[in-house]
């Protein structure tokens, strides 16, 4: 019995000074999708970069075509959680792929979140750095360990079901994300969190991918002790909440 | 029913039961042995958990795989990128 195909894939890419990594993600993309035959857009949504990324993207639009690359910008950094939903009224496809324009998630694992997909039917695949061959590169032992505290304290208070609940490489089903974006109302890593908490709450299918996580990032950005204390204030909301 | 709840609920039950059967009066106590194992078992049980706590992050630790091929991988792709999308017309930064 033949499976159906998967219908159009939407990627949305928030962006904010992205200027060198854009056009590296989407080269990437569209080398992945056109190699596995699966229809695509990109939607990006650039929260006006001063760095000149939304020029890039233009760009990238005249190269690829503008029914494979939507620009979608907006005037000022508004945040992730807005800029879903923005890019999701744009959407086309019956998948929508959310994931870091950063270079850390790599395009490759998306035709394997599909298969994911179609193998359970999932309403959700979750890239998991945490499982199987999943992993990270970049990080020193004092990362890795916050990393996997903060997850344990997280897999013992909210028994998610998930893997890897801060992570954000996933392909969701439009109408899925649609309807989570309604209910979510955390920021930062909190609100992938939400997510998966949610959508396990209203009944949906989460299925795993293991993935690799390439973190160029990490030397320049540390995790600070603010980090860590809104992510274990946030935690306890949804705890108390959910 | 939130999490905290089910805590709240699951707590409940189990420290009642520990509480009635712990300090019950003289004429309900269970035998001494089973008393003596009962009174401390909370603290116990704290302790239990925090030892598994410890022991499986520290596994997790000590598993957390590390992609160097994903990362080299990633700067071959990076390269054939600049590449071609220079061959199409793109004017990159410099990096």
């Amino acid at each position: 019995m033949a499976a159906r195909g998967p219908g159009r894939v939407s990627v949305l890419l928030p962006t904010y000074n992205e200027r060198d990594n854009l056009p590296l993600v989407v080269w990437l993309l569209v080398r992945t999708f056109r190699h596995s035959g699966i229809d695509f857009e990109i939607i990006i949504i650039d929260d006006g970069s001063p760095d000149g990324t939304k020029e890039v993207a233009q760009q990238l639009e005249k190269i690829y075509g503008s029914d494979k690359i939507l620009l979608r910008p907006r005037a000022r950094k508004l945040g992730l959680g807005t800029a879903y939903i923005h890019g999701m009224k744009y959407a086309t496809g019956n998948f929508i792929v959310i994931m870091d324009a950063d270079l850390s998630h790599h395009p490759k694992f998306i035709p394997e979140f599909i298969r994911k997909q179609q193998e359970g039917n999932f309403d959700i695949v979750s890239g998991t750095r945490y499982k199987g061959n999943g992993g990270v590169y970049g990080w020193d032992l004092k990362r890795k360990l916050i990393s996997r505290g903060a997850n344990f304290l997280t897999q013992v208070l909210l028994r998610p079901g998930a893997s890897d609940l801060t992570g954000s490489f996933r392909l969701y089903r439009k109408e899925v994300l649609e309807k989570l974006m309604e209910k979510c109302v955390s920021k930062g890593y909190v609100f992938q969190m939400e997510m998966i908490v949610r959508a396990r709450q209203l009944g949906f299918t989460v299925g795993e991918v293991p993935i690799s996580f390439v973190d160029r990032v990490y030397g320049e950005s540390k995790l600070g002790g603010n980090e860590i204390v809104s992510f274990l204030k946030g935690l306890l909301t949804l705890f108390a909440t959910t | 029913m939130t999490k905290l709840a089910q805590w709240l609920c699951a707590l409940a039950l189990l420290g009642s039961a520990w509480a009635a059967l712990a300090l019950a009066p003289p004429g309900l106590q269970p035998p001494a042995p089973l008393r003596r194992a009962l009174l401390p078992l909370p603290v116990y049980l704290l302790v239990a958990f925090g030892c598994y706590s410890l022991a499986t992050v520290g596994y997790r630790l000590a598993t957390f795989n590390d992609c160097e091929e994903a990362a080299a991988e990633l700067q071959e792709h990076i390269r054939a990128a600049r590449a071609d999308l220079r061959r199409r017309g793109l004017r990159l930064g410099d990096q």
